[in-house]
């Protein structure tokens, strides 16, 4: 009854957004105050019956219901109630609907907080909502239906996949999404100011907080997936340049330019055309990443089912709404008009220059990506694209956008002055070029590589720290009133501070992995030692651990300093799901500050020894300690009270933007 | 300069540096990325020495052989002709005889293909895709029951 309910829900909830599909778009055509202002409450009704349904088919796997199709295809009666409930979104149809439930959660969003919005921009931003909603609901109904009932029911289900039975699964794909489709929220802007034609600085400053909720959480979303993968696979690698992957970070890349775009259209009312064209292009890739993951064209973990149906419906999806609005586009955007002019040298200048080293990083990934499928489309040859091709085109791309971030924030807009910024900058190149030294005489004499990439992570942590102190007046103001005007000054720039501080201690974390860490392959009997970058890791003992839907085989290994004294142990184990007979490898890891000893296990040999995999990995938690700080910081940038107070109506507007350009 | 130079030059800077990224993407392309064979195709293919490519098959029955050490031999087989792999590390989950296999290297001067990484299944429903589709194309392919 509940799962029909569930399902009934869903159908009504496509049916609403037909209605949000158009009828506020009609009402903002004609000018009807009445039908525009049907939007609001029927996306919040919408977020209401997705919700119903989501929550029924949560509550039929918490109750392990094998009736339902969907449960008992991913579901096991012995799996820990966590693992029950998180296996919802482990599969195809429960994925798509998270993916749904969280459209119609940013579409509430907009109707529950656009109050500051004009009427038309809102109506239309939840109308194309509604398309979306409408175009993925019936996706689900269609072709991938997760209340389809079985008969006679199944006394025990067939589990869900092991690899997933983790708490990654709570944690990446609700991140991931939030990012993914919080980035539709800009697009609906973008669709909306081009069907209302109007365009303006306001625009950006309303549509910034969005993008920076989607761009944080698709940054937490990433840098989760990224160190599950690391865990769980036992590949000791943190990221793969998997197909997946770059699905889930041309997003990103793209994204990242947008929120960049968008300060300058806010505060200088120049690149408007090409920040609309950002916003389209960045949901475009979330859509083509969906695409990418849930056709089957690909083969990964995230694939979880082939069905060609599917493709070709997310296709057409796909082609509809990219190719709609870029047509729309394309008709449009010569009738929003010139922006500000700027000189090369300034703010301006580099966001222009960061979004095209960006832009450009995205399409190197994109073809990557997309590549192996066209020649496969068009010959019979079947080629694979992997690290080795990335490390050659996107590393190139990334070393001088990340040389230039700290000069941006401290340009001055319309005509900055390179020298003087370079000569604020000279403590943090200081302190870089100190770390490549104290790399190369302290910890390798040959690895110049290395010695600059840290050099650029700790350029970037003091360029970001740099402009902070400037804001704040270190230099030029008495040293008492240094902490009044730090906490005085705009939310927005400890925002910025952090990101790129993140983005620092993120390259830190890359460099040190990559370059510092070493690797050993070898067999080892219980009672034997090695020795790994200074201490000794002792197999000290194997016991078979039984689990409450898996056995395992765990070794207990210790981590001894010089002396020999144990200063911890590390569990590593394989484990055997007995349901889907299916093995998988966890890996023991210990975290020693910042760095991170790993070890995975392999088959035992004819002799009882057992094959062990050991990677030493310095710095390696930085990666996503980065990725953390970055999140934090478009969250801080949240909060700026521009964002929450400034947000001008449109009728405050005009005077408003009149006095922007006048103040730099 | 005028507003339409201004832009014109602009687009021009962001013309030449996209045409340097398009090159070197395509330069890398040429270089790095890894062609695909199975066995068979390996008979009829002529490969420059030191080539990278993927080797994908069935593990072939009986020929898992696990030496003193790390180094695990094996082949790969699609029902026609069959490669021998050596590969020294540790082997997916669900490395199994007579299971779908993508593996990685190059070959050897001893006409053995030295594997610096194999790729098994994700789970046991499904198998590499293109392994699946070559099989299906040779006619040897079987459904995968549920051991």
């Amino acid at each position: 009854m509940m799962v029909e309910t569930g399902h009934f829900a869903l159908v009504l909830a496509f049916a609403l957004s037909l209605v949000q599909s158009v009828v506020p778009l009609a009402g903002a055509r004609f000018g009807n105050q009445r039908m525009m202002a049907v939007g609001g409450p029927v996306a919040i009704t919408g977020l209401a019956l997705t919700a119903l349904a989501f929550a029924a088919l949560t509550v039929s796997y918490a109750r392990s219901d094998f009736s339902v199709a969907n449960v008992w295809e991913n579901s096991h009666s012995l799996k820990p109630l966590l693992f029950k409930i998180t296996g919802t979104w482990g599969n195809h149809e429960g994925s798509m609907l998270l993916w749904v439930l969280i459209l119609t959660f940013f579409g509430a969003l907009v109707a529950a907080f656009g109050n500051n919005l004009p009427a038309t921009l809102k109506a239309n931003v939840l109308a194309v909502q509604g398309w979306i909603g409408a175009a993925f609901l019936l996706f689900i109904l269609a072709t991938s239906n997760p209340f389809a009932r079985l008969v006679p029911a199944p006394m025990e289900g067939r589990d869900l996949n092991p690899i997933l039975q983790d708490i990654g699964l709570a944690i990446h794909p609700p991140l991931l999404y939030l990012g993914y489709v919080g980035f539709s929220v800009c697009f609906s802007f973008a669709v909306a100011a081009l069907i209302d034609g109007r365009i303006d600085a306001a625009w950006a400053r309303w549509a910034r907080p969005w993008t920076l909720a989607a761009w944080s959480f698709l940054t937490g979303g990433i840098a989760m997936g990224s160190y599950w993968a690391y865990y769980e696979l036992g590949w000791g690698g943190f990221w793969f340049w998997d197909p997946v992957e770059n699905a889930s970070f041309m997003p990103w890349l793209a994204g990242t330019a947008l929120l960049h775009s968008a300060i300058v259209m806010e505060r200088r009312a120049a690149l408007k055309i090409w920040t609309l064209l950002l916003a389209i292009l960045t949901f475009s890739l979330s859509l083509l990443g969906t695409f990418l993951v849930r056709s089957g064209v690909l083969t990964s973990v995230h694939a979880f089912a082939s069905d060609p149906t599917r493709g070709v419906f997310i296709l057409a999806i796909l082609s509809l709404f990219i190719g709609g609005s870029l047509t729309l586009f394309a008709v449009r955007a010569q009738s929003l008009g010139a922006g500000g002019l700027f000189h090369p040298v300034s703010r301006e200048g580099a966001l222009v220059l960061n979004n095209l080293f960006l832009t450009t990083a995205t399409a190197t990934v994109l073809l990557g990506t997309l590549y192996p499928l066209i020649v496969e489309a068009f010959s019979a040859d079947r080629i694979s694209v992997g690290a080795p091709f990335f490390n050659l085109t996107f590393g190139p791309l990334m070393v001088p956008l990340l040389v230039i971030v700290p000069f941006g924030p401290l340009l001055a807009w319309k005509r900055g002055d390179l020298l003087a910024v370079a000569q604020r900058l000279w403590a943090a190149f200081a302190l870089a070029i100190l770390a490549m030294l104290a790399v190369l005489l302290f910890v390798d004499r040959l690895a110049v590589l290395a010695a600059l990439g840290i050099g650029l992570g700790v350029w970037l942590i003091f360029g970001a720290l740099t402009d902070l102190a400037l804001k704040a007046g270190v230099g030029h103001a008495p040293a008492r009133v240094l902490p009044s005007r730090l906490a005085g000054l705009p939310r927005s720039v400890f925002g910025t501070t952090l990101a790129h501080l993140g983005l620092g201690v993120t390259t830190l974390g890359i460099v040190g992995a990559l370059s510092f860490g070493s690797e050993s392959i070898l067999a080892m009997k219980p009672g034997e030692s090695t020795s790994v970058s200074g201490v000794t890791l002792r197999f000290e003992r194997l016991e078979p651990v039984k689990g409450p839907n898996y056995t395992e085989n765990r070794a207990v290994f210790s981590v001894r300093d010089t002396d020999g004294d144990v200063f911890a142990e590390i569990e590593s184990s394989k484990r055997f799901y007995p349901v889907r007979q299916m093995p998988t490898t966890e890996a023991g890891i210990g975290t020693f500050m910042f760095s991170q000893l790993y070890v995975s296990l392999g088959d035992e040999t004819p002799d009882g020894e057992v094959v062990v995999r050991i990677w030493w990995k310095p710095l390696v938690t930085l990666i996503w300690l980065g990725a953390l700080v970055m999140m934090t910081g478009g969250a801080v940038s949240l909060c700026d009270r521009r964002l929450r107070i400034g947000a001008p109506s449109r009728r405050q507007r005009r005077p408003a933007t009149a006095a922007d350009a006048v103040v730099p | 300069m005028t507003r339409k130079q201004k832009r014109l030059s602009v687009i021009a800077g962001a013309m030449v540096f996209l045409g340097l990224a398009t090159g070197l993407a395509v330069f890398a392309l040429g270089q790095k990325a890894s062609y695909f064979y199975m066995p068979a195709d390996l008979a009829a293919a002529t490969l420059p020495a030191g080539q990278r490519i993927r080797l994908g098959g069935l593990v072939e029955k009986g020929t898992i052989l696990r030496g003193q050490g790390t180094d695990v031999r094996f082949a790969v087989t699609d029902m026609e002709n069959s490669v021998k792999v050596v590969f020294n590390g540790i082997l997916p989950d669900l490395f199994r005889e007579e299971q779908g296999v993508i593996t990685e290297g190059k070959f050897g001067a001893d006409g053995v293909f030295v594997a610096d990484s194999v790729l098994a299944k994700h789970d046991e429903t499904y198998m590499p895709k293109e392994v699946a589709e070559s099989l299906k194309a040779r006619g040897v392919w079987q459904e995968t029951t549920n051991e």
